[in-house]
């Protein structure tokens, strides 16, 4: 397996950041030369959404795509990754707060607590939260096994942010059902794995408790 | 023998003065049936031949025009997919020509009408009208057309008669969105009897002075704009009669959330979002606050009567 030196997963690393920020260039683009379409706040509503959720499931394709294919340094872009869906989540959530309701608290407030789709997308954007805080090296060194604990809520938020995507379109379900297979593949095989892990662990105990 | 020069002739002695002078309706006329479009150069032909306007009206609002671009490439048209922007590229392809509405159930002139026949019917008015349509944004149309109670009473529904619904064309080859089972097919709009009769419910056929482009629903729609866009059937090949509330497509699928009135209303909100603000597409800029949404679409006073004695939470 090809493992890159130090300076090329440096490269590696910036050419994902750039193309990772190329969806938010390109909304910027679209405000400043008019090039959203008719309705340029749904589109950036829709676009950051979107991606936020793309994201998610890449950060959880990390893992996986590692242990299929033995390439360990794959594990060193997840964070950038997360942190990403986190920004397009905040693009996300102000496109909402600002650019849809205006800061009026209280229709937020209305819409948290009487509309499931918004109440679960909230509930998302706040778990993902503690996620980007503790993000860092020194956050991870801190909470030792803990840290694991706290992130592994990010399979709650994708299964979350799914379901805010699916109970707000209209009728066509085709986009929300194809990231729901997406992220039911990439959960699945971590349940597998644990299942897996659990049947390696209980054998031995059955042979001696046989024997 | 006499042999004239041609400058002998007076032009009179060819096309009689009031002929002349009627020649711009004339030729509009030829054009509408036909009879010019093989005459002319393609671009001409078509650009001839898309021209229809009417005259003023009294009902026209003096607001912004919402931008002919944004008019007809920000469609909910779901027969032609379901993205906004899908209806421009794939409803072109559906012909539009020859067209025949049928026109039955409780009335006493059942029958066929072709789309030439319809389009004389009446004469034509500019509409401006405001549009707001069930997820939250708003535009300024000026449609051409005449008011749908012209064809009503030309048809002269029975007594039995309370419900008028609209069935749209159902093309599988060109409409790409019906493969998709999202609303049955065909779709089917109504009104109540008198709300169709209501003079600003309006029999369209173009907008911006031209014929409708086939993602604004031609060759031939309703507008009812004190109502949820949905309500406003397009491409219309059937109009029925009934004695009973019809089915229509989007109660159908969703009976919370659309209801079969589906009036503008500011404070029945849609279960999944609020009612209560619009975007007015084109005019509103990115960083504009929504406006406000008014009852009935700013059209109370003229048709809150429709509806006295309703209660519009239980008829939403």
């Amino acid at each position: 397996m090809w493992h890159p030196r130090q300076r090329q997963l440096l490269a590696i690393k910036a050419a994902l950041f750039a193309l990772c920020l190329a969806p938010f260039a390109h909304l910027v683009w679209g405000v400043a030369y008019d090039a959203l379409g008719a309705n340029p706040v749904e589109a950036v509503t829709h676009s950051t959404g979107w991606w936020t959720l793309f994201l998610l499931c890449a950060t959880l394709a990390v893992t996986p795509l590692r242990r299929a294919t033995g390439a360990n340094w794959l594990q060193k872009l997840r964070r950038m990754l997360g942190l990403y869906a986190f920004f397009y989540a905040t693009l996300h959530f102000i496109t909402y707060v600002w650019l849809d309701q205006w800061f009026d608290l209280s229709a937020i407030a209305k819409d948290v607590l009487k509309r499931p789709y918004i109440t679960i997308g909230f509930t998302a954007f706040l778990l993902l939260m503690p996620l980007a805080a503790t993000s860092t090296n020194a956050m991870q060194r801190r909470l030792g096994r803990n840290w694991q604990r706290v992130h592994r809520f990010i399979y709650l938020i994708g299964v979350f942010g799914v379901l805010h995507f699916w109970w707000l379109v209209k009728r066509d379900i085709t986009e929300p059902a194809i990231f729901a297979l997406v992220l039911a593949g990439l959960l699945g095989v971590r349940l597998f794995w644990s299942l897996q892990r659990r049947a390696r662990v209980t054998r031995p105990a059955v042979a001696t408790s046989s024997g | 023998m006499l042999i004239r020069k041609p400058s002998d002739l007076a032009p009179s002695e060819i096309t009689s003065k009031s002929v002349y002078l009627r020649r711009r309706a004339f030729l509009g006329q030829a054009v509408a049936l036909g009879l010019v479009a093989p005459l002319l150069p393609a671009s001409a032909r078509s650009a001839e031949a898309r021209k229809l306007s009417g005259r003023k009206s009294p009902f026209s609002t003096s607001e912004k025009l919402t931008p002919y671009k944004d008019v007809t490439t920000y469609n909910n048209f779901y027969e032609f997919g379901t993205g906004k922007d899908e209806p421009a590229v794939y409803a072109p392809k559906m012909k539009t020509r020859p067209w025949t509405v049928v026109v039955d159930g409780e009335v006493r002139h059942k029958g066929e009408f072709g789309i030439e026949d319809l389009l004389k019917l009446a004469p034509m008015e500019d509409r401006i009208y405001r549009h707001r349509c069930v997820e939250a944004w708003s535009m300024v149309i000026p449609w051409v057309g005449y008011p749908l109670s012209a064809l009503i009473k030309r048809v002269e529904p029975t007594g039995r008669a309370k419900y008028v619904a609209f069935t749209t064309r159902l093309d599988r080859e060109t409409m790409v969105g019906t493969r998709l089972p999202l609303l049955e097919w065909p779709y089917v709009e109504g009104l109540r009897l008198d709300e169709a009769m209501h003079p600003l419910a309006l029999l369209t056929f173009g907008l911006y002075g031209e014929v409708l482009p086939n993602q604004n629903g031609a060759p031939v729609r309703i507008v009812v704009p004190w109502k949820y866009g949905f309500k406003s059937a397009k491409s219309i090949v059937r109009i029925t009669f009934t004695e009973q509330q019809p089915k229509t497509a989007w109660n159908e699928a969703a009976p919370n959330e659309y209801g079969f009135y589906s009036n503008v209303n500011p404070h029945v909100d849609h279960p999944r979002w609020s009612q209560a603000r619009e975007r007015r597409i084109g005019e509103d800029g990115f960083f504009t606050p929504k406006r406000k949404t008014l009852m009935f679409n700013g059209y109370a006073e003229q048709v809150a009567g429709l509806y006295a004695g309703m209660d519009l939470r239980k008829f939403f």
